[in-house]
């Protein structure tokens, strides 16, 4: 027993210490921030006022990084439930082709997209707008949302739809009301999933944006400046790491048991 | 059924199948216009891109030109604090045509790659008064002997010397290596948890800053004045040679190999270096007496060494120039004489003690007073020597570091990597 | 297998067409949006990739202006065969090098690690929800934000090495121990996200087999190695094949905590990253990424061929 929570106890501190350290870290003052000790002492708020200046835009970047990250998540939502009713519950010819080409589409390295993409953008006038990082950020999460509702669905008995099919409801209807309302542990385990995929995503929205009232909040603490031109301020950075994944922390915390019902639920069996 | 088995060499299939339709994606550039004085005309507002602001004092100028000319406003935008970083936003915006950014602060060591992609506008020389800054920065500005782009900003090394460690034990500051390592074992003995010297030794464009002034130090060059590069000579191999041997024997720290301009100004600070290759920027952040810095007045500063006598600097710094894809570039050309005139450049001077380009602003006998390091500024700026202005800059500076970071972690002879570095070198600047 | 046969046409309703046209128009429809989007942000840029990997940028600059000469020049297969036997060779197959070993060490930790995690995840104790989030939190940490995170960990002053005796390590620099650092920063962001799948399959095996083996008198290991091992490895096998194929193009990590050219952590991403950004060379960046792909491509198919990882459910 004591073993077990020692071992707990492990796993709880290997996944939390370096959590902790860029708390710890954002919370000194910046003459301190190469302290090592395990504590802030003095406590200070100095870093969290220095994200926070206006120059520095930062509370604009998390409202971009909801948006983005929302309409991703909607969006994925809706096409990853489509599609995966379809894979999962629909004969139709072509299917293997479909399958094929959405894991083809997640195996390649999503840095060489990167220079088609801004080509591509540019010239269609993409540049500095919200669906460069949204519609590329769908493209990245959908084959991992499809694969966990298409496994969701498959796992439903199929009776309840044949039912409601024999019921008289066409293929759409046994969808939305059957379907869909029994669907909805994996729909919410996908959009947690996904949400934090598209609040994490950096290389796309860093390169086809470049005014800062539109860059997301990753692309923004990664280029917080310091007070010289060599300066690297770490402190700052710390504390903008912190405000930026609370949100997710938050979510984790609030849902963690929806998140592996959901998945157990369906994706994985 | 149809089975998961099938997938993969479907999806090489699927992919195949498509790609016979791909070429109409095609994107080649257009054709190279001869350069010529292009109209710079358009006035309205604009963007001036940059690294960090030094000190708050870029937006007073900004907000200084913006009540003047309430229709052409100027916007910062400013970029992150690593060069690399900042260049690669600026190349983003050219490739993308983006028309965000207006007047681009660029790196001295960038001219030659923007204006030969013709990212950057060739300017007309008469609008500027070049013959006032020092020559050694308008250099920097220009191509193929037009100017594209104007200097703002110099820098220049110096060597930063604990001035009381060096005073209780007698000393001068060194002018030579050999003096410095004499000095350095005759001081660090009685002072423990004090290393001898540091520079910028991590893998970036400060290995090329520090390898360069290296090589100049010891009467060597990379490139010489044809162009073609000089690095199999004895100069060149001295100068390598004495970042190596400093590594050896201990007088410069290992964890100097981790140094960009930061690690090392913050080992200064905290009274771990006896020496540091710095630039003028350290000197107000050392100076400061929040407790930040433990060598507040304990510090002073020298030109560099060199192998016989004073070494070269390598020379930094930053022009502007205006982007070829901005609306507004009379605007920019306005705002650039703005910011390079006697009076703004000496409000930067007072503010963030930066380098000026202007030059008489060095032997303005109240700011020496306010800012003694001018002097051996001054003398490092006009010994200083150009990295190479070469177009491929990059593959040139990427093949410096791989050499001399791979020499001073002991992992390849200095002969062996001199002599690769020349043959790559042949091949980039044919 | 069952589940999937088609529903006969219902002869009561005259649905124009029948069902099954009907069925393919509905899933015509259904299946559209994704292919479009992947089509325009996937699948378009990869062709347009493929054609660059065929190219290289015109070389010279004019003598009389300096200027760049424009455009592409057609160059086959050169780009491809420079990489294996060109200048650059060496760099790439070490980058290749690093790209496989990465994957391979790194994701196995993580498989221990990972299931470790939902071991203990999968226990009854109290506070229980707090420890399954703390598990969380890693993987919920952006990867731009965790990449500055481990560099300010590892720095030569920073707390890694306050905490390890002995002189300081210089993770960031070139060499092994930048090597681990890469190894130490990816598997602590990743391990939850394979604790999480297994954890899901580890609750769908019923308690009663377990009960079985403890009348048996299977001990904890027995038990482990006969029963959870063989019953969660389809979901194991699904959760590290998509680990590795992230691993294989893992590009942030390396290149946000080490920097990029470095010997010891530069992987096939961050090679075609600099051609591509730094140096402009398209055509070489391309062709990076296509072997790159191939390379990928070619593990999901032993994945799924001779591993018979099930990643769409569909053999079930």
């Amino acid at each position: 027993m004591r073993a077990r929570y020692l071992g707990i106890g492990a796993i709880v501190v290997y996944c939390l210490a370096p959590f902790y350290w860029m708390l710890v870290s954002s919370l000194r003052r910046t003459n301190d921030i190469f302290d090592s000790g395990p504590l802030p002492d003095p406590l200070s708020l100095e870093s969290y006022r220095a994200a926070f200046a206006a120059h520095n835009g930062f509370l604009r970047s998390l409202l971009n990084s909801f948006i983005v990250a929302g309409t991703t998540t909607v969006l994925v939502l809706i096409f990853a439930t489509f599609t995966a009713y379809a894979l999962a519950r629909l004969e139709f010819r072509g299917k293997g082709v479909v399958l094929a080409l959405i894991i083809a589409t997640s195996m390649f390295p999503g840095i060489s997209l990167l220079v088609p993409l801004l080509q591509l953008f540019s010239q269609i006038g993409w540049i500095n707008t919200y669906q460069a990082m949204i519609v590329p950020n769908i493209g990245g999460v959908l084959p991992l949302a499809v694969w966990n509702l298409t496994a969701f669905f498959r796992q439903m008995p199929s009776e309840l739809e044949e039912a409601a099919q024999i019921d008289g409801c066409t293929p759409t209807g046994a969808f939305r009301r059957v379907i869909l309302p029994l669907a909805a542990p994996g729909v919410f385990t996908t959009a947690i999933i996904t949400f934090i995929a598209a609040w994490n995503e950096f290389i796309i929205a860093l390169s086809v944006v470049n005014d800062n009232t539109l860059k997301t909040a990753p692309v923004i603490t990664s280029q917080f400046t310091g007070t010289t031109t060599f300066d690297s301020p770490f402190g700052t950075q710390m504390a903008a790491g912190v405000i930026v994944t609370i949100p997710l922390v938050i979510l984790v915390l609030l849902f963690q048991r929806r998140i592996v019902t959901g998945l157990t639920a369906g994706g994985v069996k | 059924m149809v089975s998961s088995r099938l997938t993969v060499p479907r999806a090489v299939l699927a992919a195949a199948l498509v790609f016979g339709v791909a070429a109409c994606g095609s994107d080649s550039g257009g054709g190279a216009a001869p350069p010529g004085p292009a109209a710079l005309d358009g006035v309205g507002p604009i963007s001036l891109v940059t690294g960090k602001d030094t000190s708050g004092n870029l937006q007073n100028q900004v907000d200084e030109w913006n009540s003047a000319h309430p229709d052409q406003k100027v916007t910062v935008i400013e970029l992150p604090e690593d060069a690399d970083a900042q260049r690669q936003q600026m190349v983003q915006n050219a490739q993308t045509g983006s028309a965000t950014y207006g007047v681009l602060n660029l790196d001295v060591v960038w001219t030659a790659e923007f204006a030969a992609n013709q990212w950057i506008t060739q300017l007309p020389d008469a609008e500027f008064p070049l013959d006032k800054l020092l020559p050694e920065t308008v250099e920097t500005g220009k191509y193929f002997k037009h100017l594209y782009a104007v200097p703002i900003t110099s820098d220049g090394g110096l060597l930063y010397y604990r001035k009381d460690l060096l005073d209780a034990a007698g000393l001068k500051p060194p002018t030579t290596w050999a003096e410095m390592a004499q000095d350095c074992a005759k001081v660090l003995p009685s002072n423990p948890g004090v290393s001898c010297y540091a520079g910028q030794f991590e893998k970036y464009e400060g290995l090329t800053v520090n390898f360069s002034e290296a090589v100049n130090s010891a009467g060597g060059s990379v490139v010489g004045d044809d162009g073609k590069p000089t690095l199999n000579t004895d100069g060149a191999r001295k100068g390598l040679q004495f970042l190596v041997d400093g590594v050896k024997s201990g007088e410069i720290p290992q964890k100097a190999r981790t140094f960009k301009e930061e690690e090392g100004r913050r080992a200064f600070q905290a009274g771990e270096l006896l020496f540091h290759r710095q630039w003028p920027y350290q000197y107000a952040k050392a100076s400061a007496t929040d407790g930040s810095s433990t060598v507040a007045g304990k510090f002073a500063v020298a030109p560099l060494p060199g192998l016989d006598g004073p070494g070269a600097s390598s020379l930094g710094g930053h022009n502007y120039a205006i982007s070829a894809f901005t609306k507004n570039k009379k605007t920019a050309l306005e705002f650039i004489k703005y910011s390079a005139s006697e009076d703004q450049q000496r409000k930067n001077l007072e503010k963030t003690s930066q380098a000026p380009t202007w030059a008489g602003l060095y032997d303005d006998q109240a700011l020496v007073a306010k800012f003694p390091y001018l002097t051996v500024l001054k003398k490092s700026i006009e010994n200083a020597r150009k990295r190479p202005a070469v177009v491929k800059y990059q593959e040139v500076s990427q093949a410096i570091q791989d050499a001399a970071y791979a020499a001073m972690s002991g992992a390849t002879p200095v002969d062996q990597a001199l002599q690769s570095l020349q043959g790559k070198l042949e091949t980039l600047t044919k | 297998m069952v589940t999937l046969a088609p529903v006969e046409p219902d002869p009561v309703r005259p649905a124009a067409g029948g069902r099954r046209s009907g069925t393919g128009r509905l899933a015509a429809l259904l299946v559209s949006p994704t292919l479009l989007v992947l089509g325009l942000v996937v699948a378009y840029p990869i062709l347009s990739a493929i054609r660059l990997s065929l190219f290289q940028r015109n070389d010279g600059i004019d003598p009389e202006t300096g200027l760049r000469l424009a455009g592409d020049r057609f160059v086959g297969l050169d780009n491809f065969t420079d990489m294996f036997t060109g200048d650059t060779a060496s760099r790439f197959l070490n980058a290749l090098g690093n790209t496989t070993s990465f994957t391979v060490v790194a994701v196995s930790i993580e498989v221990v690690i990972g299931v470790l995690m939902a071991l203990v995840m999968h226990r009854a104790f109290r506070g229980r929800a707090l420890v399954r989030a703390a598990i969380l939190v890693p993987w919920a940490v952006p990867t731009a934000i965790a990449g500055l995170l481990w560099r300010w960990i590892f720095q030569a002053d920073g707390v890694a090495n306050d905490l390890l005796p002995g002189p300081p390590v210089l993770w960031t620099t070139d060499g092994a121990q930048a090597w681990f650092a890469v190894v130490i920063a990816d598997t602590w962001k990743t391990a939850p996200f394979i604790g999480l799948l297994v954890l899901a399959g580890l609750q769908v095996i019923s308690s009663e087999i377990y009960e079985a083996a403890r009348l048996d008198g299977a001990g904890p290991w027995r038990t482990f190695f006969s029963i959870t091992l063989p019953l969660v490895k389809p979901t194991l096998l699904v959760a590290v094949l998509f680990r590795v194929l992230d691993t294989l193009r893992m590009f942030d990590l390396p290149y946000t905590l080490i920097g990029p050219g470095k010997n010891a952590t530069d992987t096939v991403t961050v090679l075609a990253f600099e051609e591509a950004v730094k140096f402009g060379k398209y055509g070489p960046a391309s062709a990076y990424a296509v072997v790159l792909f191939i390379y990928v491509a070619l593990v999901a198919f032993v994945f799924v061929r001779l591993l018979g990882a099930d990643v769409f459910g569909r053999s079930r």
